[in-house]
């Protein structure tokens, strides 16, 4: 009862956030709207028993890369910029096209699909098996490190290949 | 007896943050009468001693000055975002508290009482997550103040944050290693029974890891902004940095937030490596409950207050270790901190890492059992770790300014790179 509607409130205050964002002209104010964004996803995660992701979400997401993106307004001081971007005619059109096929597909998910939502049922009663045998955290660890250790190492190697190009292109020639 | 439930347990949660939030503000208002009477002491001062005995009353006339003065705002700050950051300065370390054990479960009539706020699942994460969000107040602060020794003292602060923080969460990763959980309390049981058998002594996580210990106290000096590592607040440099432009009460909430951040910093040092509210050679307190409600050992309302007397004293000497090392060692310089945080610290705690992973699997497949020489082959290993990671800090020009054939820029690694 009392998830449902914590969970509710999660939900509107992501949109609502989300929807601030967009809208700000300052970076600075859109940042900060996104870090809400960010925290009231994680609210929804917890609500759903998803505890490790709520965390994951706010460690990356809300303390690691908003704090970059804070960074570099800073540091080149497009803070106070209130300069009109790209909007328009064509763009609103683009955008509110998306908007609203991405409604539709979320409409349809929850009112007339009825195949949808017992799968999701399942996979939660499942998990919460899980996590209360192995702890929230090896839900998650375990089938990373024995079933997608591959992938999860591949994924590693691309990680690290963006990386050394980033510092490849950023490397000024030493005289 | 069974863990709370229902009614009670709202009641129980919602005595304990106002306890525990009462009891942190207390400790932040002592902690800075004792941090300046410990500054007073190591320079052969009195310190404040005027206002009440020892001057213990400073406190609070320091309190009531910041809630007269003025309130200035900068005609070129961001008003919202200028008024916000001393909350997000607030914000994180208090709440981080919620995730930290205190003390052995009470038992009431109503049910056992767990000595923390909120147990969730995903322990030490929480910590990171939550720490992580730290950054916000600095970098805000900085920005929203229109001052460019504040904007200085924000970008110094986030990037410096950003940094550590990554050594922070590695530091961690061997005490996972070690212990298979995530949630403070577990961490707390498997330092008082770290055996096969029944426990006859506890194994704090000082000793088999060490290093781990190091970096994550080197960390969290970082993180706290505390000398060595106060260069967003550089006052040489920067006036006072990122709280340049604050005045009374603002100011003040800044301050609230370094001092609560410190203790919150001990304390979690004290979970990790000190063996919690464990209380040293007497097994009485080795209570543990079970995420199904079953209780071992035998909880009574005096070991709760002896091991929160535990948890305290153990707190308190780290804190007093954070004073000790401020008036003890000199800030570093800006590029210096970037080498130790970048070139050194992140490569030593993932080398630390790998050893401390290959020598469990090591132990394990040899057969020792959890217990006291598992424990004692660990400490060996960290041991001549340490005596390596300690000779190399002494030795390089990492973290020694103005050494010969030195150059801003990081000495040894900056030649090594640009071959």
């Amino acid at each position: 009862m009392i998830q449902d509607f914590l969970f509710q409130a999660f939900a509107a205050s992501a949109i609502l956030g989300a929807v601030i964002m967009v809208t700000r002209r300052n970076p600075v104010s859109a940042v900060i709207f996104l870090v809400g964004v960010f925290f009231a996803t994680s609210g929804m995660f917890l609500m759903l028993d998803a505890h490790y992701i709520a965390a994951i979400n706010v460690i990356l997401y809300g303390g690691a890369i908003m704090v970059l993106f804070l960074f570099v307004l800073m540091l080149l001081n497009l803070g106070h910029a209130d300069w009109r971007d790209l909007r328009g005619p064509v763009g609103g059109l683009i955008g509110g096209s998306i908007s609203i096929a991405f409604l539709g597909v979320l409409t349809r998910l929850f009112v007339g699909g009825t195949e949808a939502r017992p799968v999701v049922e399942i996979a939660g009663s499942a998990l919460r098996e899980a996590a209360a045998e192995q702890g929230v955290v090896g839900v998650v660890a375990r089938p990373l490190f024995t079933e997608y250790t591959i992938v999860l190492e591949v994924t590693g190697v691309l990680l690290l290949v963006s990386i050394v190009g980033t510092i490849l292109l950023a490397r000024r020639e030493r005289t | 007896m069974n863990p709370v439930t229902g009614g009670a347990f709202v009641l129980a949660t919602v005595g304990k943050v106002v306890l525990f939030f009462s009891v942190l503000m207390l400790a932040v208002m002592l902690a800075t009468i004792f941090e300046r009477k410990v500054c007073g002491f190591m320079q052969d001062r009195s310190g404040p001693n005027r206002v009440g005995p020892w001057g213990l009353l400073q406190v609070i006339a320091d309190g009531l000055k910041n809630l007269l003065k003025e309130e200035t705002m900068p005609a070129q700050a961001v008003r919202p975002f200028f008024l916000l950051a001393p909350v997000l300065g607030i914000l994180p370390a208090t709440i981080l508290f919620a995730v930290i054990p205190f003390a052995s479960p009470l038992p009431t009539q109503w049910g056992l009482v767990e000595m923390i706020v909120a147990d969730v699942p995903i322990g030490f994460l929480y910590v990171l997550a939550i720490g992580s969000i730290g950054v916000y107040g600095v970098a805000m602060g900085g920005w929203a103040s229109g001052s460019k020794y504040s904007l200085l003292g924000g970008l110094r602060g986030s990037a410096q944050m950003v940094s550590y923080e990554v050594a922070l969460a590695l530091s961690l990763v061997p005490l996972i290693l070690l212990t298979g959980d995530v949630r403070a309390p577990e961490i707390v049981s498997m330092q008082q029974t770290f055996t096969a058998g029944p426990a006859t002594y506890a194994t704090w996580f000082m000793f088999p890891l060490l290093v781990g210990l190091f970096f994550f106290f080197v960390s969290g000096l970082a993180e706290t902004n505390r000398l060595p590592f106060d260069l967003p607040e550089a006052e040489a440099e920067l006036i006072t940095g990122y709280h340049t432009e604050y005045s009374a009460m603002k100011f003040s909430m800044f301050m609230i937030g370094e001092f609560a951040h410190v203790i919150t910093v001990a304390a979690l040092v004290t979970v990790f490596f000190l063996g919690g509210w464990d209380i040293p050679f007497w097994q009485g307190d080795n209570i543990r409950v079970l995420s199904d409600g079953t209780v071992i050992g035998e909880p009574t309302w005096w070991k709760t207050l002896l091991t929160l007397g535990a948890f305290g004293v153990k707190t308190s000497l780290l804190v007093l270790v954070f004073v000790w090392i401020r008036w003890t060692l000199p800030r570093f310089r800006y590029d210096q901190l970037m080498d130790l945080g970048w070139k050194f610290m992140l490569e030593a705690v993932t080398v630390y890492i790998l050893v401390i992973a290959f020598v469990i699997l090591g132990i394990e497949a040899v057969g020792i059992p959890a217990g006291g020489w598992y424990a004692f082959v660990l400490f060996l290993v960290n041991l001549a770790l340490a005596g390596v990671l300690f000779f190399a800090m002494d030795r390089g020009t990492l973290i020694r300014g103005g050494a010969k054939g030195a150059r801003p820029g990081g000495g040894d690694a900056a030649e090594g790179q640009g071959g």
